[in-house]
């Protein structure tokens, strides 16, 4: 717990946010990507301890919030088919095109909620008349667990596990946003956790495209006003690179042996953001070689298209474009009891963030 | 032949079809166990004596795992709903205990839920007075559900009322937060993890009674914030009263290790469950008294005053955070989900 202490440690969170308020000279937008950002910012009170010139825009960095609204209605048939489905907890009350997987359950539905996918590969292993699907979305971060648990069912000889595969990728969707003609980021916050297993070689290209400093950052509060703190410091001097403020977790590298088997099971292949469409090589797809553990495949699922609430502005959000408060269904037709979209289920959505931490809940 | 001289293993239908099963159950486990003047005279219900006001409060327990660290649900749906009439500023007295079993619940997983709802009442000084035990075909329950019904008499001096909150009240909690809801986290299915945190599963009565023998009228409020946690009680408060309430982060009692796995799970410790954890709100002028006599408690050893009732931001439980922010806490919307990264 010592390295969670030191970094809520208000005395050095305040030199810091000290430090910055004499460096900050004129306005800055800085994009944090990651959804655990946003939550750390808005938890902690961070967003109004900030100099007024320095604006936080939030990114699309939560797993849940991207997920195409296909993929659930895709888990929710699975459900109803009779098929055991595992999830990640924040999955499970994102609303479908006609309900959430939560409902799906209530009507009968098997589904499991787990930490792990590993997990899963025991629930298969221990019901072998039963068929078992792992809801694989995330970004890079769970990449690597969702893999394992294929090569693990693999060696088990499992024939009763697959995966119904959503996963992300954070470079592409960091240029897909700065390519938006409408984008006004000056910086980014790195995610953390991403990087702490792709490393952070990929961001070089990024930074001498589009001339912009990223700082790859963590998540407790003195990590988040440092690296805000040297995003400031690049800008104020005119200088563009990648920084690591992570250093505890990061390495240039990333982490090679979840690295090797990720690559293993997956490539890289166009994908569909929730909100904000299709974008070229931002995804993993299972590689050939793994196909029978592809969910979509084995069930023919993979027809299923549906169309977004149309009163969502979720796109728009997640790209930073809008703030959750100036959506006009936020609090109102919009709320986590009864959300429109994803980004007001999740607890890394940026709706949801405003809407239980900030004041703004107050509207 | 299996324990205490039942012909079962297990419990089966037969057991809760009113017959002689039944009889034979309830003789051997129940009334054997309980003993009293009430139980013993094997009617539809109980005569009993009340002196002035009663408080009554109703609970079922439906708890998934049935045993788990620091206790099973049979200790839990006593100590739930004497708190909860003791909340009320009575002195529990008497209760009701009606069970709902799956068939198939292991025999002496019984007798061990009706021992420890037995130890639990003796320990809080109240009296199983009625009862009732269904059982339900196997899939149609999870093992066991219990629903206990608590009466207990107003205390002379207690007007416990959201109503007598004024700005200025102080805020206490009388020990470390969020232990019952992580104990049985760690032990969910597909969730396991390794970890001594156990369950605070006990009676706050006798210390809720002295602190009303002491402070009567001076305190405005009890709560005990099981479900929804901290969280969703002070939220409810601060709706209820149109005023705002102002909580510390770092006063909140928290044990290390259920910092951890909160931090490891995703989970906010102010909205997981207590059970042996009671809320208080009190008159300012008596704060540093009413602070003192709780930690003389065994069970307050770690009170800690968390906060104010205020004038300021109606409705809503603002949070100073650590490093000098400040966060809206709201209810609990459906139930806590884990984060995925």
């Amino acid at each position: 717990m010592k390295y969670l202490s030191e970094y809520r440690n208000i005395e050095a969170t305040q030199k810091v946010l000290r430090q910055l308020e004499k460096e900050v000279s004129k306005p800055w937008n800085i994009m944090e990507i990651c959804g655990g950002q946003t939550h750390g910012l808005v938890r902690n009170g961070i967003l109004e301890l900030l100099p007024d010139k320095i604006r936080m825009i939030h990114g699309p960095g939560c797993p849940v919030c991207v997920t195409p609204l296909n993929l659930i209605d895709k888990a929710i048939a699975l459900l109803e088919q009779g098929v055991i489905v595992c999830s990640f907890g924040d999955m499970i009350r994102v609303p479908g095109s006609q309900k959430s997987l939560l409902e799906a359950k209530a009507s009968g539905g098997d589904l499991r909620i787990l930490y792990s996918p590993l997990e899963a590969v025991k629930i298969a292993k221990n019901n072998p008349d039963k068929e078992v699907v792992f809801f694989a979305v995330g970004f890079e971060t769970t990449a690597p667990a969702n893999a394992l648990s294929v090569l693990h069912a693999e060696k088990e000889g499992l024939t009763n596990y697959s995966i119904l595969v959503s996963h992300v990728l954070v470079p592409p969707a960091m240029e897909a946003i700065l390519d938006d003609e409408f984008n006004s980021i000056d910086a980014f916050l790195g995610a953390g956790h991403v990087c702490a297993i792709m490393g952070y070689q990929d961001y070089f290209p990024l930074v001498a495209k589009y001339k912009l400093p990223i700082i790859i950052t963590g998540f407790e509060p003195l990590d988040l006003v440092q690296g805000i703190q040297m995003a400031v410091n690049q800008l104020e001097k005119g200088v563009f690179k990648v920084e690591n403020q992570y250093t505890r977790v990061v390495k240039e590298e990333g982490n090679t042996e979840a690295i090797k088997v990720i690559k293993k099971v997956f490539e890289v292949g166009d994908r569909e953001w929730r909100g904000i469409g299709n974008i070229p090589n931002s995804g993993y797809k299972i590689t050939k070689a793994y196909r029978d553990f592809d969910a979509e495949l084995r069930f023919g699922i993979d027809h299923i298209i549906v169309a977004e609430n149309p009163f969502c502005m979720a796109g728009d959000i997640l790209k930073g474009l809008k703030k959750p408060v100036e959506c006009p269904q936020f609090g109102k037709a919009c709320s986590p009891a009864n959300p429109l979209g994803a980004p007001m289920v999740s607890s890394e959505g940026a709706c949801s963030a405003y809407y239980n931490f900030s004041e703004h809940s107050m509207l | 032949m299996g324990a205490k001289g039942i012909q079962f293993d297990t419990i089966n239908l037969g057991h809760g079809s009113g017959g002689i099963m039944t009889r034979d159950l309830l003789d051997k486990i129940i009334f054997s166990t309980f003993d009293n003047p009430f139980l013993n005279q094997k009617h539809d219900g109980a005569i009993v004596k009340c002196k002035g006001d009663i408080a009554i409060s109703t609970d079922s327990f439906v708890v998934s795992p049935v045993f788990f660290k620091g206790g099973n649900i049979g200790e839990l749906a006593v100590n739930g709903t004497v708190n909860d009439v003791a909340m009320c500023g009575a002195i529990p007295k008497y209760l009701s205990l009606a069970f709902i079993v799956e068939e198939g619940l292991k025999m002496d997983e019984f007798i061990q839920i009706v021992n420890s709802v037995k130890s639990a009442a003796d320990e809080s000084g109240v009296q199983i007075i009625t009862g009732d035990t269904k059982v339900v075909e196997r899939g149609k329950g999870d093992k066991i559900f219990i629903n206990t019904t608590g009466f207990g008499e107003v205390h002379p001096k207690a007007n416990i009322s959201s109503k007598n909150i004024e700005a200025g009240d102080k805020i206490f909690v009388n020990g470390f937060i969020a232990q019952h809801g992580m104990a049985i986290m760690s032990q969910r299915e597909g969730l396991e993890f390794e970890s001594t945190i156990v369950s605070d599963t006990t009676n706050i009565n006798f210390m809720a009674m002295n602190l009303l023998d002491k402070f009567g009228e001076k305190i405005h409020l009890f709560r005990d914030p099981t479900r929804g946690g901290v969280a969703s009680v002070l939220s409810e408060i601060a709706t209820d009263i149109g005023m705002g309430i102002s909580i510390e982060e770092n006063d909140i009692p928290l044990e290390k290790q259920v910092a951890a796995a909160c931090e490891i799970l995703g989970l906010d410790p102010l909205y997981v469950a207590n059970e042996g954890v009671f809320l208080s709100i009190v008159s300012a002028d008596i704060a540093d008294e009413f602070l003192a006599e709780m930690k003389k408690d065994p069970k307050g050893i770690n009170s800690r005053c968390i906060g104010t009732v205020t004038s300021e931001h109606p409705n809503k439980v603002v949070m100073n955070s650590s490093i000098g922010g400040k966060r809206m806490v709201s209810p609990l919307i459906g139930e806590q989900l884990p984060r995925i990264c």
